[in-house]
């Protein structure tokens, strides 16, 4: 009884005609134009639909749950399924609709089914409730069988319903969707039974889809289409009478195109649209001979997507309609194609970076690529008859037979190359398709162009012999061709099973002309002024002649070797042809790497032996001319064709830098010093980022390492001449780089070395230091200990967080003294050591294993001994004068001004270290700095105690403060050298963010409340920094409170010409802020601060992007609201007259766009504004 | 003013590659200098401001044809040996070319060199402005038009004229 209740409830509340929603606000339009009613009533109309669809979903979780039958349902419904109010009924058997809808998966009997399709059928009739009846059909035909489906019988007669009474076109957007999607389903589903209504199922169709024009409804309607064409596929069918018409529906929707941009609600894209159109068009045969006409003709369209499409639908017609419709049309498509060819093939890229290994390298163009994939598809589909029609054509005739007058690519005429260029491509796509018309290419064209220049196949064998090729007839066209055949042929080669053909027999025959004809063209375009397309030609045809398979298409080795040779000779004595000599490495790159991938074990031979080996032996050779530099080059692009090679060459390598690295040592050889360096260089920059990215070569790195610490420790010099300071830098680079990229274990092999190079062979006594007091001065650096220090920080700083350092406090100690003694990379190695330790919260007890709380504790508790030489004059509160730790000394006064210095600067990179792991104490640290910044000013800040009792009288060095200032820099900037992820830092995500966000309102109190010019400047310089490093997202959000501090830092930097760095990185902030659409409006406040400190900035001399930047952010601010800007106007047309006069033209071209963009702002205008 | 067709059927000629220029490298250094040479004021005609006169001026007066955007530069009324620049002594002179020997826009086209060219250049220039010799009719008296300021100066108090080049001279960002 309650059910019962409940139930008439949720059917009053659905049916219920005051409340739905289209219904009321129809119904009362006389207060539409009342606003407050129209939003009362739309909120009541929203919480109305949401009620309604919440009482169909119980509704339907009642009979779900059998708490109700369907039967109960619709007596229940009796009265409003048969009401006379047209409204009533309608809102009755949408409901009934709805809920069918909502219990699809429900299993119902074959009876009830039949009834309800009984019932819908027949409301098809009754036009007010036909969205319910149309909703109803859709629900029960889309059942699945499991739980009761339509049968064929039922489905037929909701389509003959459906054909006899439904006029689709003058329903509204949403039925005709459901319409079509019914209409759609029933051809997908229930082929079979509709098929019999035949004419009347082709002609109501016809009718419904006739000029539809809603996007969403097209896409069922073309897909319907479709499904008709498969229904009849018979071409003597009910559909072949039909099928004028049915195309005439269809043709006007081609290409489509979009008038109006797609709003939001329709989801429907305009590529989808065109793929069902294009599937309808090709769904059957029946309409060839309309759609290929019209296809043509839109091919010429101006339009650019219709020409993409047009070529698009040709090749997905052709295919589908088969090779015997489209013969008709071979020649049409083929002159057409062309002829689109030869309009939007680009400009070949002949560059020496031989991007493809494939063919000549085109620009991409979407219209080039879909024309030469039709060409593939006729090909594929026609052969014969396409090849055919390519042979006999007579642009490519004419190409073939004036060969002979192109020389050289510059000698042809613009025409003329664009043809040259389009033949070339259809060659290539045609010789990559099939064997036969490869064969028959090859055949015709290349036999006719070979007896054009002379080499029929009967002196063939001469030239075989003899070999030389007369450099005079040397073709520019020829080769060209030649190459686009020969790219193609090898293509095929690659996709293809076969692997025989006559091509392969006419190649054999001519592989030594080509040979010669590459390689003289070589000689001859190096002898004349050297120009690249045809130094391009030459290379790349000898490349592709290298780079056949063995098995088809075998070009003695020796041709093979002779290849390999002739590239080598020019890789040595041709160095000063750049162009010549880029591309010939390139191309043997590439050979390599092909030859490597194929494991063609008898090329791969010949390339190690020719390529490989010679390129050792050029290191050690020293009498020949080419340059060092370029040898390097050689050596590391073949190295990386293979892991192979690549041993082969670090060996070589290894071994070379050894030699040179002793004979440095040894006799101080200055030459062996720099060949050491470069290939350190290389090592480090080329070759290990490959070997990284391709793996297996740890074992090598580890041991190369360990060498180096070996030779080091054994050799390195006890005075080491200050022109190795090169050298030490590439070895620390190297070292730094290898220890980087190896795994934890192999990180312990090479610290464990490095740890015992240091304690023995330095006079740090390693294991003392811990136990002695901290002493300053202790120790007397030697430059030979300084280098193994150096090299030992590189490894600490690539270290991996798991590694485990031996003897880390003695390390740490010796690090802090040293730092002390201005050695910058021992202050990134513990920068890089606190980023790394783990901390104590996260570790097991281990004896000995220094936390990241006990060494944060040395930093800033453990005393330095300062011997009486280094006596400070006055100490932060500490007793004593002569014993301090790290942190206190940034903020003494000190005699040796060096000393404060050196301790800000190791402590920013500690900071570094700490801040990029997001530690607390990075607090303390900055505080440290900022109160160097403040320290002539009476703020004393809470947060550090002491700062007080500064006196007056003290004079703070101002060197040791800008230090800190600068430490800001460091401390947000992203390092090179350290501390990357190259390098294992651990980096906290959103660092920079925090620790902006944290700093800012710190900064913006000193720096309104500093009462000195200098600590002002200071603080400006140290926020700029942070400023110019902080991502600019978080900026925007505190636009309005950073722009006066920022145009203070702006005018602050200008005043030193060192500065100009940073000064641009800060305007970069500016600039962003201008741009985006979040700092708009703090922007628009202070407009005219921003104009006047950028006009001052328009004549900055020492740097042009400075300039250049603060005149295109004055372009930026004329597109501020007009009222706001106006005042400001002459004063910037003003200013810019200079800029027009600058020294540097990309700002002279700045402010000429600047100036427009100002005056025409302007109302009266006058000739110079 | 003039209506229909002066030339209603212009040759149309290849836009000519630009030189590239070749002091690309100097970029390093921050204090030489870069003298404004011919390809700059070419640049500032065209490629900056491509302004784009399509018909209205060479041929249909009231149409704009945005299929056919004919520049100054395609219809090679100027070309880049034109523009003669001698950065030194502040001088610039611009010859062009019109489409047909009494083209009554000629002036018109001058007078919109001229106030790019003042609007661009520094003030110290003198701007020269010539119609090539035996290229048009009156050719004397339209260079004589061209380079009499007082002329320049009454031209640009005409409202109707100001707009005319203003609308030459808007901008069509490519």
């Amino acid at each position: 009884m309650a059910e019962t209740t409940q139930l008439t409830r949720h059917i009053e509340s659905y049916v219920d005609s005051s409340s739905t929603p289209t219904h009321q606000v129809h119904s009362h339009p006389q207060f539409i134009h009342q606003y407050f009613s129209i939003s009362k009533s739309l909120f009541s109309v929203n919480n109305t639909y949401a009620l309604q669809v919440a009482s169909l979903d119980a509704i339907g979780v009642l009979i779900k749950t059998n708490a109700l039958t369907l039967e109960a349902l619709v007596r229940e419904l009796d009265m409003y399924l048969t009401s006379t109010d047209a409204v009533i009924r309608s809102r009755g058997i949408l409901l009934l609709a709805e809920v069918l809808t909502r219990i699809q998966s429900k299993p119902l009997n074959s009876e009830t089914i039949h009834s309800l399709v009984g019932f819908f059928k027949e409301k098809m009739v009754d036009w007010k409730a036909v969205r319910g009846a149309i909703l109803g059909c859709l629900a029960l035909i889309r059942r699945k069988s499991v739980v009761g489906m339509v049968t064929g019988s039922d489905a037929k007669a909701i389509a003959r319903s459906f054909l006899q009474n439904l006029q689709v076109q003058s329903l509204g957007q949403y039925d005709r969707k459901i319409c079509f999607e019914l209409l759609d389903y029933l051809l997908e589903h229930h082929a079979d039974t509709v098929a019999s209504l035949e004419e009347d199922l082709i002609f109501g169709t016809c009718e419904a889809i006739d000029l539809e024009k809603d996007p969403e409804c097209l896409m069922f309607a073309f897909h319907i289409v479709d499904s008709l064409a498969r229904l009849y596929p018979d071409p003597s069918g009910p559909l072949a009478s039909f099928a004028r018409d049915l195309f005439d529906i269809l043709a006007p929707y081609f290409p489509i195109h979009f008038t109006h941009p797609t709003s939001g609600d329709t989801h429907v894209q305009r590529d989808d649209l065109s793929r069902t159109l294009m599937s309808a068009f090709s769904s059957t045969p029946l309409f060839e001979p309309f759609v290929i006409p019209l296809l043509l003709e839109k091919l010429s369209s101006s339009l650019q997507s219709a020409k993409i499409d047009s070529l698009k639908y040709l090749r997905v017609c052709s295919s589908k309609y088969g090779a015997e419709r489209i013969a008709k049309y071979a020649g049409d498509i083929w002159s057409a194609l062309k002829d689109t060819l030869y309009t939007y093939l680009g400009e070949p890229a002949f560059s020496s970076t031989l991007a493809s290994i494939d063919g000549i390298d085109f620009p991409k163009d979407e219209i080039v690529i879909e024309a030469l994939s039709l060409l593939q598809q006729l090909v594929v589909q026609n052969s014969g008859q396409l090849v055919t029609l390519i042979v006999d054509d007579e642009d490519v005739n004419f190409i073939i037979n004036t060969i002979a007058s192109y020389e050289m690519y510059d000698t042809i005429s613009v025409q003329e190359k664009k043809k040259l260029h389009a033949i070339g491509r259809i060659l290539y796509i045609t010789a990559k398709t099939s064997i036969p018309s490869c064969n028959a290419l090859f055949q015709s064209l290349f036999l006719r162009m070979m007896d054009n220049l002379g080499f029929s196949v009967s002196n063939v064998d001469g030239l075989q012999s003899g070999g030389i090729f007369d450099s005079q007839r040397v073709k520019f066209g020829f080769l060209y061709i030649c190459i686009e055949l020969l790219a193609g042929c090898r293509e095929l080669v690659i996709l293809s099973e076969e692997k025989q053909g006559t091509y392969c027999t006419i190649l054999h025959s001519f592989s030594n002309v080509l040979f010669n004809a590459f390689g003289s063209v070589l000689a001859v375009s190096a002898d004349r002024c050297p120009f690249d397309p045809d130094i391009y030609i030459g290379v790349k045809g000898l490349q592709i002649l290298a780079m056949f398979h063995l098995d088809v298409f075998p070009i003695p080795k020796s041709t093979f070797e002779n290849i390999l040779k002739k590239f080598m000779s020019i890789i040595i004595d041709d160095f000063n042809k750049t162009v010549l000599w880029n591309a010939t490495l390139k191309a043997l790159f590439h050979i390599g790497s092909f030859v490597q991938n194929i494991s063609e074990s008898e090329k791969a031979m010949s390339y190690r032996s020719f390529v490989v080996d010679k390129t050792m032996e050029l290191l050690s050779l020293h009498d020949i001319a080419l340059p060092f530099s370029l040898k390097v080059e050689a050596l590391s692009d073949i190295g990386m064709t293979g892991m192979k090679n690549m041993l082969t060459i670090l060996q070589g390598l290894e071994g070379t830098v050894f030699a040179n690295l002793s004979e440095v040592y040894a006799c101080r050889n200055l030459t062996s010093s720099e060949i050491a360096v470069q290939l350190l260089e290389c090592y480090s920059c080329k070759l290990l980022p490959w070997v990284n990215e391709n793996g297996g070569a740890e074992e090598f790195v580890v041991q190369f390492a360990v060498e180096i610490w070996s030779q080091a420790g054994n050799s390195m010099d006890s005075n080491a001449p200050s022109e190795e300071k090169g050298l030490l830098d590439a070895m620390m680079k190297a070292m730094k780089v290898s220890v980087g990229c190896c795994s934890v274990e192999s990180q312990n092999v090479i610290i464990q070395k490095a740890y015992s190079m240091l304690s023995t062979h330095t006079s740090f006594q390693l294991n003392d230091v811990e136990r002695l007091p901290l002493t300053f001065g202790k120790y007397d650096i030697s430059p030979r200990d300084e280098g193994i220090l150096l090299l030992f920080t590189s490894v600490i700083i690539a270290l991996r967080p798991k590694t485990h350092i031996p003897n880390i406090r003695g390390l740490l100690h010796l690090f802090i003294l040293t730092l002390l003694r201005g050695v910058v990379p021992v202050a990134q190695a513990l920068g890089s050591m606190f980023n790394k330790l783990i901390s104590k919260s996260s570790v097991v007890e281990k004896s000995g294993e220094l936390t990241l709380e006990e060494a944060l504790d040395v930093i800033f508790n453990t005393k330095i001994v300062f011997s009486c030489n280094n006596m400070l004059q006055r100490c932060n509160g500490s007793s004593n004068g002569s014993e301090m730790a790290l942190t206190d000394l940034c903020l003494s006064i000190t005699n040796d001004r060096s000393l404060q210095t050196n301790a800000i600067c190791g402590l920013s990179w500690i900071g570094k270290g700490l801040l990029l792991r997001g530690h607390e104490k990075i607090k303390d640290i900055t505080m440290i700095f900022i109160e160097c910044l403040i320290s002539d000013t009476k703020i004393s800040l809470p947060l550090i105690e002491g700062s007080h009792e500064n006196n007056e009288e003290q004079k703070w060095d101002p060197l040791a403060r800008k230090c800190a200032a600068e430490a800001f820099h460091v401390l947000m900037s992203d390092a090179e050298v350290c501390l990357n992820k190259k390098f294992h830092a651990t980096i906290r995500p959103l660092y920079k963010q925090r620790f902006f966000s944290s700093m800012m309102p710190i900064f913006q109190q000193l720096i309104s409340r500093s009462d000195s010019s200098l600590s002002r400047c200071l603080l400006l310089r140290a926020f700029a920094h942070v400023m110019s490093d902080t991502p600019l997202i978080v900026i925007l959000n505190e636009a309005k409170k950073l722009i006066p501090i920022l145009l203070d830092c702006l005018s602050m930097l200008t005043k030193d010409i060192q500065d100009k760095d940073i000064l641009y990185g800060l305007l970069l902030v500016l600039s962003g802020m201008l741009t985006e659409k979040n700092g708009q409006e703090a922007v628009i406040e202070n407009a005219h601060i921003i104009i006047n400190c950028l006009i001052k900035l328009v004549d900055y001399p020492h740097k042009t992007l400075v300039r250049e930047t603060a005149i295109q952010c004055l372009v930026a601010l004329s597109e501020l609201p007009h009222a706001r800007i106006y005042p400001l106007r002459t004063q910037v047309l003003r200013a810019l007259p200079k800029c027009l006069d600058d020294t540097k033209r990309s700002v002279r071209h700045e402010a000429v766009k600047c100036r427009q963009a100002w005056a025409s702002i302007a109302s009266s205008r006058s000739i110079r504004f | 003013m003039v209506t229909g067709l002066i030339n209603a059927n212009p040759i149309i000629y290849e836009k000519k590659q630009r030189q590239q220029r070749s002091t690309q490298s100097l970029q390093g250094d921050e204090y030489t200098v870069e003298p404004i040479d011919h390809l700059e004021v070419f640049d500032i005609l065209f490629a900056n401001f491509h302004f784009c006169f399509a018909f209205t001026f060479i041929g249909y007066r009231d149409i704009k044809d945005p299929e056919h955007p004919y520049s100054l530069e395609e219809l090679k009324v100027i070309t880049e040996e034109a523009v003669e620049v001698n950065d030194q002594n502040s001088y610039v002179r611009v010859t062009f070319t019109p489409t047909v020997e009494h083209c009554s826009m000629a002036t018109i086209i001058g007078l919109c060199l001229r106030v790019k060219l003042l609007r661009s250049l520094p003030s110290r220039y003198k701007v020269d402005i010539r119609v090539a010799p035996g290229s048009h009719a009156t050719e004397a008296a339209v260079n004589k038009q061209l380079n009499d300021k007082e002329r320049v100066a009454a031209a640009l108090e005409n409202p109707n004229l100001v707009d005319m080049v203003d609308e030459c001279l808007a901008p069509s960002y490519e």
